[in-house]
């Protein structure tokens, strides 16, 4: 009588990948022989703690990490397989007081399921929201996603249900759901961790927003710089068609959804909406001026839903468990979960999902630990590069859109990059301004030359000469380029450059006055 | 590899067609050329406009607005650095630096033997284990001097 194998999970998530979790695998593979089947699940997120090996045993599964290849031997000479005692044991994985304390409702099965799975994914709760929705009229499901407080998780928070509404009532035969899967900002990872780690998730919720719509077809558009979640969303969508899942009939129903992957060319102004639909169209990412609205006249001119990842991969656990579970958590108008991705200098990184209203200080010091250098947090950049800089003073904010409005800054698509004490606030000033020259779409005035006027302004306040006109000119700039711009990469660049001079204003040198 | 017997035009349209039935089809069939030949050949130009039916200002304009598309060959091996914050915040600027004294080149360009193509990215999304680095489609984290410089030796 043989006995089943043990299973063993080693992360095929492209982080963990990029610290060796491929070596891993092969090496426990090769050592332990056929008495262990090796899961390549996604990573639960603890990305410090990468690469994470689970071994699944009777009391659940027991995590270690960080294990290096050469740790794999004692690791199995030290009783791996039976969840034994060793210096990198952490325990039982759900018990992780990091893990243990968080709210997982989007990322629920991340880490968990093998992605590419099919009955993994449905053996964790899986269709069940799709099933649910086709169960209903598309008003009911637009009426629940809107009841569910669920806003876009990309950064502009709009309420989800208002937007799918728009796209219900608008008549034309063919209506489009395209997933906004431009992870551009810096210190945001969640987008690309989800579609790796659970990627029927994003499949399923873009087909309930084509059944909530009456939408028949749909694109993901991912970033070129994520190979991998390309190559697993394929995976995924052809298992999906296989199962009938997508197709000519979703789930044998009258109801037809084709799905597409598309990949960006490198250009992170296509992680704006329109611009994403122009790239879509196979067209320069040119901005858009609005109206008319995508949800109306969006992709090729037709009514278009245009959401997140995090946003559509919200969705099939709202219309599994109801509207009123996900409204029941958060604070105020920011209802649900929001991911929260901390990266930079921390000394623990990785992605925390809990409900709004966590304080920024909570994350950055309690889930991150402080820095990896060891030296005091100066500064975090929360909500990408166009997100404003804080500094610790402020860590009482609590993470929802209002309180960071209310801050001159913003939640975004929920990254927070942290900073030590050796970093220069006026270099990161400038960079603002220099990646808004490098990356803008040249469409409007403010921002195409307002980011190159706003680097060789910045370069003179710095060296001194005419301080004081020179940050009135740079307030001016920055106050055209918010009003002025088309879209919120000329609008919201001065946000990271204003919040470093009123945080941080020694950085920027002193006046000629001042050094008298 | 295509057949050597089948003229660059034929290439280039047998792209084309593998994407006929694609919405707005130019970037994939532009993904697909970078994928068989490395680059846009800029007599594809007029190719491309004739058989997608756009003028060839509109074609000129896609491949030069984005990054991804590049016009002349690349090197063997591409070396992308992330720049973007969450990487500076632990030093991925001065791996740039390292990686541009150790290649003699600077950002975008290929080293004079044809191996490395050094870039500049704004985040691989590795960004709680930066710095990060790519090499090919492959992703590094928390890649140290030594290791770039390893990464470097084995690409050339």
């Amino acid at each position: 009588m043989t006995s089943e194998p043990t299973t063993v999970y080693v992360p095929r998530d492209s982080a963990a990948r990029s610290v060796g979790a491929d070596q891993v695998a092969e090496r426990i593979a090769e050592t332990a022989g056929p008495g262990v089947r090796v899961v390549r699940n996604g990573s639960r997120g603890m990305l410090w703690l990468e690469p994470l090996v689970e071994v699944a045993t009777p009391a659940g599964r027991v995590a270690y990490g960080p294990v290096r290849p050469d740790d794999v031997d004692g690791l199995l000479a030290a009783g791996l397989l039976d969840g034994a005692e060793h210096p990198l044991r952490l325990g039982p994985a759900e018990e992780i007081p990091w893990l243990r304390d968080q709210t997982r409702v989007t990322f629920a099965r991340v880490g968990v399921v093998d992605p590419l799975s099919p009955d993994d994914y449905v053996a964790h709760g899986g269709l069940a929201g799709l099933t649910r929705a086709l169960s209903l009229t598309p008003e009911q499901v637009v009426a629940e996603v809107t009841d569910s407080g669920l806003r876009g998780r990309g950064g502009a928070g709009f309420p989800a249900g208002i937007k799918w509404k728009t796209v219900l009532g608008a008549a034309s035969e063919l209506k489009f759901v395209c997933c906004n899967a431009d992870e551009g900002d810096s210190g945001t990872f969640a987008d690309r961790m989800l579609m790796e780690g659970d990627p029927f998730t994003l499949i399923e919720g873009m087909a309930i927003a084509a059944w909530a719509v009456g939408a028949s077809e749909g694109y993901v558009y991912v970033r070129s710089e994520y190979p991998d979640a390309v190559a697993t969303l394929r995976t995924a969508i052809d298992a999906a068609y296989e199962r009938g899942w997508l197709g000519k009939r979703v789930l044998d129903r009258d109801f037809g959804f084709d799905l597409f992957v598309r990949v960006g060319g490198g250009a992170y102004i296509c992680g704006e909406e329109t611009s994403m639909l122009e790239s879509l169209e196979g067209k320069r990412g040119m901005v858009r001026a609005k109206p008319p609205i995508p949800a109306l006249e969006g992709l090729f001119g037709r009514p278009t839903v245009v959401n997140n990842v995090l946003t559509l991969g919200s969705v099939p656990m709202i219309m599994a468990a109801g509207a009123a579970a996900f409204a029941g958590l958060g604070v105020g108008r920011s209802r649900g979960t929001q991911v929260f991705q901390l990266g930079g200098n921390v000394a623990r990184g990785g992605i925390v999902e809990t409900a709004f209203g966590v304080t920024l200080g909570e994350l950055v010091e309690g889930y991150g630990g402080g820095t990896r250098s060891g030296r005091p947090v100066r500064a975090v950049q929360v909500g990408g590069p166009l997100g404003a800089y804080l500094p610790t003073s402020r860590f009482d904010l609590p993470m929802d859109y209002e309180a960071f409005a209310a801050a001159e800054a913003m939640v975004g698509h929920g990254g927070v990059v942290v900073f030590d004490d050796t970093v220069d606030m006026a270099a990161q000033a400038r960079f603002a301004m220099e990646f808004c020259a490098a990356e803008s779409c040249g469409k409007c005035t403010p921002c195409r030359i307002g980011a190159v006027r706003g680097v060789e302004v910045i370069d003179r306040i710095v060296a001194g000469r005419d301080r004081t006109r020179d940050l009135k000119l740079l307030d001016d700039l920055c106050h055209l380029m918010t009003e002025g711009s088309l879209c919120a990469m000329g609008g919201l660049t001065p946000m990271p450059v204003r919040s470093a001079l009123t945080h941080f204003p020694g950085d920027f040198g002193a006046t000629t006055e001042e050094r008298r | 590899m295509t057949s050597p017997a089948l003229s660059f035009a034929d290439q280039v349209r047998s792209v084309v067609a593998r994407h006929r039935d694609d919405r707005g089809a130019l970037l994939p069939v532009l993904h697909s050329l970078m994928e068989e030949l490395g680059h846009i050949d800029p007599a594809a130009i007029p190719i491309l406009a004739d058989e997608l039916n756009l003028s060839r200002a509109d074609v000129h304009g896609v491949v030069t607005f984005y990054h991804d598309f590049r016009q002349t060959p690349p090197g063997r091996t591409k070396v992308r650095i992330c720049r973007a914050e969450a990487c500076q915040a632990v030093g991925g600027d001065e791996l740039v630096e390292r990686a541009k004294s150790r290649t003699g080149v600077g950002l975008g360009e290929t080293t004079p033997d044809g191996a490395i193509t050094l870039e500049q990215v704004f985040c691989l999304g590795n960004c709680a284990l930066g710095p990060s680095v790519q090499v090919g489609d492959r992703l590094y984290g928390r890649v140290g001097a030594q290791q770039l410089d390893r990464l470097l030796e084995g690409a050339a």
